[in-house]
C-alpha cells in the first residue's frame, strides 16, 4: 500500500517496513537534484520533522519522516547518482525505509487518489 | 530543467556556429577587439617566467626532510604582460555595477560614490596597520566611532558592535548576545523561531549557534503570521529572527505586536537588517522593540558588494544586550577626547562580553565608504534613499502587473524590491529562462527562485541609483521576455545568445565539477 503526505513525499508499506522517497511532482518542481543527504541508519526519526535534505540546481529543501520510526537502511545509490531521484522518483529514486513505530499516524496520510486530486488543486 | 547548450565551453565554437554578427568567421576566433580568451594553462609555457627569482643551491641543506617537493608542480609559466592582458580580457567579459543595471533582488547593488573611494584611498586609513599604537590611528578611531554612532542614532539603538565582517556574521553577532544574556541570567532556552518570509541565513545562523530552529509560516498576504508566531512562544524560545522589510518585499507592520510578546515570553528579538535600505531615515527599528539588528554596510551605505570588495555587518543592540557585545570595542575618553579600545585587558570595562567575532576591529575600508555616504547625503538625504529605492521598485511592480504574476500585489505598495512569480508561463518555460533572456537584452538578472513562497519567484531590486529612463529601459527589456515566456517562445529556452558563453550546465557542475586543469 503506498500513501503520500502533503509535503510531497511518498510512503510503501511492506509488512512492517516503509520504504520512503519523494514524489514526481516533487522532483519536477524541484529541478534537477544534485545532491540528497540521507539520515543515518539507526536514526529515530519522526513524523512531520526533518528526515532528510535534498539539494536541487534552484534550492535546498527538507525531506520530513511522513511516520515515526527508525531507519533501516538508506539508499546508497543517490550518493553516487543523485539525478536518480530525476529519473526513477517513485522507485530506484527511494530514500531510506523504516520501521512503522505508531501505524495508526498512517491513517492521516493521502492514497494515490487523494494525492492525484491534492496535486492538480496546487 | 532545460537541458543545456553542449556547446557552452569553448569560445571558437560559438562564434562559428551562430555568426550573429553575419560577418565571416575569424581565424583568431576574435570579434573585432573583444578578444577570445583561452585558459592560463592553453596560454603559459613551461620556459618563461614572469618574475625573477634568484639562482637557487639546490645543495644547500633545508629542513624539509622527506617533505621536499619531488616533482615538478605543474603550474604554467606566462610572462608578465600576458599575465596582465589574460585578467583585463577576461574581466571585460565580466558585468558590474559600473556597466549597468544589477536588479539583483535582496542585494541592493547601488551606485559606488567615487568620492567614497576617494576617502577610503587616504592614506591614513588604507596604509595603518592594526597593531599599531592606539595614540597613532586617532583618526581612524574617531571614524569607527562615528559610524557607530550615526548608526545608533539612524536605528535608534543605544549601542552598536562594529566587528562583525558581513550580514550573516553580524546575524551570529546578535544570536551569540541572546544566548549569552540567556545563559548569564541562568535561562537556558532551546527554540529560535524563523519565518517564512526571513532571509534564508537567518535559520543557518540559529542552528549554527546551536538552537533548534522552527518555521512560523506566512499569511497569504505574504507577512509573518502573528497568531501563529504568539501560540509558539514559551520558556523554551530563546527568540525569533524577523527580516524587515521581509522577502516577499513587504514591510512587517506588526512587528511592535510581535516583539511585545516576544519579550512577555522571555525571548529576544533578533531583525534581519539587510533590507534596511528601504526605511533608512523613516522607521528607527528601535522603536520596534528590536534587541539585535545588522546592518549591511555593504548594501545600504553603498560600499562595493559585488564589486570586490568585502562585507561589513555591524551589529545594533539593545539595553539588555549590550553588556555582551563582542571585543574589541571603542571607547572615548571624557577627559581629553581621545579614542580608545576596550579588550580583553581592560576588565573594569569589558563586561559580560561574549568573546570576539574577529582578531581586530572589523572592515576598516567599508567604515570609511558608508560614513563617507552618510556624511556627504546628510540625514535628509538618507531618508530620500529611502523613498527613491521604494518609488523605483513600486513602479516596476506596477508596471510589470498587467502580464507578469505579482502574488503579493494587492498587500499594498512593496518596499524597495518587487517580487513575482513564474505562475502563467506556458510550454515549460520557467523563471530560470526569463533570467537567461535577460542576459541577451544587457541586463544582469534579478534574484530568481528566492524566497521560497513563492512558485518560480523573481525578486527586482532597482535601488534609488537608477534614473526613470533606465527603468524604462528595463522595463520594455522584461516585459519583451516575459511575453515570450507567456506565450511559449521555444528559443527562450536556449537563451543566453549573445553572451561570452551559452547556458551552462549548471546540474554537471554541480554533480561533477572540474576543480582542476586538465590538460
Amino acid at each position: 500500500m503506498r500513501y503520500y503526505t502533503d509535503e510531497h513525499e511518498w510512503i510503501e508499506v511492506e509488512g512492517d517496513i516503509a520504504t520512503v522517497g519523494i514524489t514526481d511532482y516533487a522532483q519536477g518542481q524541484l529541478g534537477d537534484i544534485v545532491f540528497v543527504e540521507l539520515p543515518e541508519v539507526g536514526a529515530m526519526i519522526e513524523q512531520g520533522k526533518d528526515a532528510a535534505v535534498v539539494e536541487s540546481v534552484k534550492a535546498a529543501s527538507d525531506v520530513y519522516a511522513p511516520i515515526t520510526g527508525e531507519v533501516t537502511e538508506t539508499n546508497s545509490a543517490l550518493e553516487e547518482d543523485p539525478s536518480l531521484v530525476n529519473n526513477a522518483p517513485e522507485d530506484g529514486g527511494w530514500f531510506f525505509k523504516m520501521t512503522i513505530a505508531a501505524p495508526a499516524e498512517l491513517d492521516k496520510l493521502m492514497d494515490e487518489d487523494g494525492y492525484k486530486a491534492f496535486v492538480e488543486g496546487l | 530543467m532545460n537541458a543545456p547548450n553542449k556547446s557552452g565551453w569553448k569560445p571558437e565554437m560559438q562564434a562559428a556556429e551562430s555568426g550573429f554578427l553575419g560577418g565571416p568567421v575569424t581565424s583568431t576566433g576574435n570579434r573585432g577587439l573583444m578578444l577570445k580568451e583561452p585558459l592560463l594553462f592553453e596560454i603559459g609555457r613551461a620556459d618563461v617566467t614572469g618574475v625573477d627569482l634568484p639562482e637557487v643551491d639546490a645543495s644547500a641543506p633545508t629542513r624539509l626532510g622527506g617533505l621536499a617537493r619531488s616533482e615538478a608542480i605543474g603550474l604554467v609559466g606566462l610572462t608578465e604582460p600576458e599575465t596582465v592582458r589574460h585578467y583585463t580580457r577576461l574581466s571585460r567579459q565580466n558585468y558590474g555595477i559600473d556597466l549597468g543595471f544589477f536588479p539583483l533582488g535582496s542585494c541592493t547593488m547601488k551606485h559606488n560614490p567615487r568620492l567614497n573611494e576617494k576617502m577610503a584611498r587616504l592614506p591614513g586609513f588604507a596604509d595603518i596597520h592594526p597593531l599599531a599604537p592606539q595614540n597613532a590611528v586617532q583618526g581612524a578611531l574617531e571614524v569607527i566611532h562615528q559610524l557607530g554612532e550615526w548608526l545608533c542614532t539612524l536605528t535608534g539603538m543605544p549601542a552598536v558592535a562594529m566587528s562583525p565582517k558581513a550580514g550573516a556574521h553580524g546575524e551570529l553577532c546578535g544570536i551569540l548576545a541572546i544566548r549569552a544574556a540567556h545563559e548569564a541570567r541562568g535561562d537556558a532556552r532551546e527554540v529560535v523561531l524563523v519565518p517564512e518570509s526571513a532571509h534564508g541565513t537567518n535559520p543557518a545562523t540559529a542552528a549554527f549557534a546551536g538552537y533548534r530552529v522552527e518555521d512560523i509560516p506566512a499569511t497569504p498576504e505574504g507577512r509573518v503570521d502573528v497568531a501563529a508566531l504568539k501560540a509558539r512562544l514559551g520558556p523554551d524560545v530563546a527568540g525569533v529572527m524577523i527580516t524587515n522589510p521581509n522577502t516577499c518585499g513587504l514591510f512587517e507592520k506588526d512587528f511592535r505586536e510581535i516583539a511585545d510578546a516576544v519579550h512577555a515570553a522571555g525571548g529576544y528579538v533578533y531583525c534581519d537588517g539587510a533590507n534596511f535600505n528601504a526605511i533608512v531615515g523613516k522607521v528607527r527599528p528601535g522603536d520596534l522593540g528590536v534587541d539585535a539588528m545588522h546592518i549591511n554596510l555593504h548594501k545600504t551605505f553603498s560600499t562595493p558588494h559585488g564589486g570586490g570588495g568585502p562585507g561589513s555587518g555591524p551589529v545594533v543592540l539593545s539595553e539588555a544586550l549590550a553588556p555582551f557585545a563582542p571585543l574589541p570595542f571603542i571607547r572615548q575618553n571624557a577627559s581629553d577626547g581621545s579614542f580608545y579600545l576596550v579588550e580583553e585587558e581592560n576588565r573594569e570595562e569589558r563586561g559580560p562580553s561574549f568573546g570576539r567575532m574577529t582578531a581586530f576591529h572589523g572592515q576598516m575600508g567599508m567604515f570609511t565608504r558608508a560614513l563617507t555616504y552618510m556624511l556627504s547625503h546628510g540625514a535628509d538625504g538618507l531618508k530620500q534613499v529611502a523613498e527613491d529605492a521604494v518609488l523605483n521598485a513600486n513602479y516596476i511592480l506596477r508596471s510589470m502587473e498587467d502580464i507578469l504574476h505579482a502574488p503579493f500585489g494587492a498587500s499594498g505598495p512593496c518596499m524597495h524590491e518587487a517580487l513575482f512569480g513564474d505562475k502563467d508561463f506556458t510550454n515549460g518555460l520557467s523563471t530560470l529562462d526569463v533570467a537567461k533572456g535577460l542576459i541577451d537584452e544587457g541586463y544582469h538578472p534579478m534574484t530568481v527562485y528566492f524566497p521560497l513562497v513563492v512558485h518560480g519567484a523573481m525578486l527586482v531590486e532597482p535601488t534609488e541609483t537608477e534614473s526613470k529612463a533606465a527603468i524604462d529601459q528595463f522595463i520594455t527589456a522584461f516585459r519583451g521576455v516575459v511575453e515570450r515566456a507567456l506565450e511559449g517562445d521555444e528559443a527562450l529556452k536556449q537563451a543566453p545568445y549573445y553572451s561570452p558563453r551559452r547556458r551552462l550546465d549548471e546540474t554537471g557542475a554541480a554533480r561533477k565539477p572540474k576543480l582542476a586543469y586538465e590538460g
